[in-house]
């Protein structure tokens, strides 16, 4: 029995996602009394590596291939399955953000492993292998029985948190073949934006909605996620109508986040937005309409109009 | 060059979801059932791409896994534009089920473009389009949200953390596409609703595939606990609870 996790870097280093796929590696491990094992992929030092071994990892597998240096779905299942296969794993664990939602289903076919998509609990019972998943998109839960042999869970980012637990983790270098006719997606042109907080690394997030009624209006709400440090989102409309960028929308058709805090300002709280933020854990509503169901989602709520609080929030933000 | 959409059907958005007796399944009664909103967009994209000669796509077909019930969903493809439809005539068990059918199919039928949504609002899996990928050993590209077809071959834009990606990809491929690929999605002209009664609609019988999971029973999320208002005159008494009380910030 045992559980292997892996984790992607970014630019060599590991972030918080990392950490917390490998605390959840190691509390799924503690259930099926099992070893747990953490494989890297890429150019990482091995001060980096060592930091995995605080999260519970027994072993670190590190692989540093020419031929991976592009990510390829194909190439990476490939890699992951073999290591899987070698290691004799039963859990496999990967993030579910976008390089992990376009390696798990590949190497669900591989291994013949199903899959538990979008997990963000400890499994239920592992005898069945049972766990709690997102459905009807957050209106619901499914309890979801893994019948194969080996099972593939893919962690959503911040349900979970890490935890320490100091760990004399061995690192060693593994070697895989990489078989190049898999590689067949040439990546031309990365047009990147460095230096900004991800929305979806983000603790705190301060979103506006069509009740912040301009474009021109956003100053205090950055003002107020500046003082904060948080991140900032937008409903659909409000990208849609090109007042903010694509990168913020939140929702059902944008991005799925799971914040600490979310400060929902002048949204009214359609399903098809909450289903991108319900999983926060503290959502506070600015609202001018006492009647808004972004309430009901709350646990914290003004009502009145955004221009006026908002600046008074910044400030006492500052003054705290 | 052909496209194949693979469309799930799923209930309508805003659908207040109801369980069945033992919570086993949801209850269908009053549920309106629509295209996967994903799934519409890849349609709009691929028939835009039809609708430009340069691009050499000569056919858009629509894929469902599902029971004779679910022909509706597949109509109502038809009369956005689909040329034809095929239905695997089953109950869709798992997504490894579903992709082992979709991918028998795009492999007898040769397409070259297989669209899939990034995920089913219902099931919310996001893995049907990249097992079929890997049933027919063939590359992916994952968050699409761009394609174009320059000098015959397909051009993908895809997201990555904080930027996005252009990417080159042979044919066949898989296409699992999120925001971006369309605007809005087209809608059924009273023109396409009558051609659609006339399209053709294949039915191929199940391959067998073992489902490797299953659902065995649903659950509401918690309740939130009741909103604590504050006082609009006094918003920094909102700052000190999420300081001292929720200690989020
Ligand atoms: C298939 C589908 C998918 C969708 N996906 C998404 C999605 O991913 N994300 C998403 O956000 N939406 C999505 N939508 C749209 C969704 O249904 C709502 O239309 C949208 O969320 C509403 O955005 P809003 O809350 O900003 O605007 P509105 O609903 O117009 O709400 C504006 C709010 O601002 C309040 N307000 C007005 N003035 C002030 C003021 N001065 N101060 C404070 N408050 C004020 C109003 O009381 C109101 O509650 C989707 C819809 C469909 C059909
Ligand atoms: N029963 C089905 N029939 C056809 N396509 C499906 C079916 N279920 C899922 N898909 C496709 O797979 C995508 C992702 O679904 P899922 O993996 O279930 O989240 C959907 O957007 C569809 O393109």
């Amino acid at each position: 029995m045992s559980v292997l996790v892996y984790t992607e870097n970014w630019d060599g280093k590991f972030k918080k996602l990392s950490y917390e796929l490998v605390s959840y590696g190691a509390g799924v491990a503690g259930m099926i009394n099992g070893s747990l094992t953490v494989l890297s992929i890429g150019k990482v030092d091995d001060e980096e590596l060592k930091t995995l071994g605080s999260y519970g990892a027994q072993k670190i597998l590190s692989i540093d291939n020419e031929n991976l240096k592009v990510f390829d779905s194909q190439a990476y299942a490939s890699v992951i399955a073999e290591i899987a296969t070698r290691e004799k794993t039963t859990v496999i664990i990967i993030a579910n953000n976008n390089s992990g939602k376009a390696v798990a289903p590949r190497l669900s076919v591989r291994l013949k492993a199903g899959i538990g998509s979008g997990v963000n609990k400890l499994p239920v019972n592992v005898n069945p292998f049972t766990v709690n998943k997102r459905a009807y998109s957050g209106n619901a839960f499914a309890h979801l029985v893994i019948k194969s042999d080996v099972k593939i869970l893919t962690l959503a980012q911040n349900s979970f948190d890490p935890v320490t637990t100091p760990n004399n983790a061995i690192i060693e270098k593994a070697d895989v073949s990489v078989d190049k006719s898999l590689i067949r997606t040439e990546v031309k042109e990365v047009l990147k934006q460095s230096g900004k907080l991800l929305l979806t690394d983000a603790d705190i997030v301060v979103s506006g909605g069509r009740g912040m009624k301009s474009p021109d209006n956003w100053a205090p709400l950055l003002e107020l996620a500046e003082a904060l440090g948080a991140a900032t989102a937008c409903s659909r409309p409000v990208s849609d109508e090109g007042w903010r960028p694509h990168e913020e929308h939140t929702g059902q058709t944008g991005k799925i986040i799971a914040p600490n805090l979310y400060i929902a300002v002048g949204i009214s709280g359609a399903t098809q937005h909450l289903a991108g933020v319900s999983s926060s854990k503290y959502i506070v509503a600015i609202n001018n309409d006492k009647n808004a169901p972004i309430f009901e989602a709350a646990q914290y709520g003004i009502v009145g109009d955004a221009m006026k609080i908002l600046p008074k929030l910044a400030e006492a933000v500052k003054n705290k | 060059m052909k496209i194949l959409v693979c469309i799930s059907n799923v209930p309508d958005t805003t659908t207040r979801i109801k369980f069945t007796e033992g919570d086993a399944s949801i209850d269908a009664t009053g549920i309106q059932w629509v295209i996967n909103p994903w799934d519409e967009l890849s349609l709009t994209r691929a028939l835009e791409l039809k609708d430009d000669p340069a691009t050499g796509i000569k056919s858009v077909t629509v894929a469902h896994v599902g029971p004779a019930s679910s022909e509706p969903t597949i109509r109502k493809a038809l009369a956005i534009g689909a040329d034809d439809g095929i239905r695997i005539n089953s109950e869709s068990a798992d997504a490894f089920f579903v992709a082992a059918q979709l991918a028998d199919v795009a492999g007898k039928e040769k397409f070259d473009i297989i669209m899939c949504g990034i995920e089913s609002s219902d099931y919310n899996g996001s893995l049907v389009g990249g097992m079929i990928a890997e049933f027919l050993g063939i590359p992916s590209v994952s968050a699409v949200s761009g394609i174009k077809i320059e000098n015959g071959s397909p051009v993908v834009t895809r997201e990555i953390d904080g930027g996005k990606e252009i990417v080159t990809v042979p044919v066949p491929f898989v296409a699992i596409v999120q925001k971006g690929i369309a605007k809005e999605p087209r809608i059924a002209s009273m023109r396409g609703i009558m051609l659609a009664r006339t399209k053709p609609i294949k039915v191929f019988e199940p391959v067998p595939a073992e489902p490797l999971t299953q659902v065995i029973s649903l659950a509401k999320p918690a309740p939130r606990s009741a909103c604590r208002f504050i006082d609009a005159e006094n918003p920094s008494q909102l700052i000190e609870l999420l300081q001292n009380e929720a200690k989020v910030i």
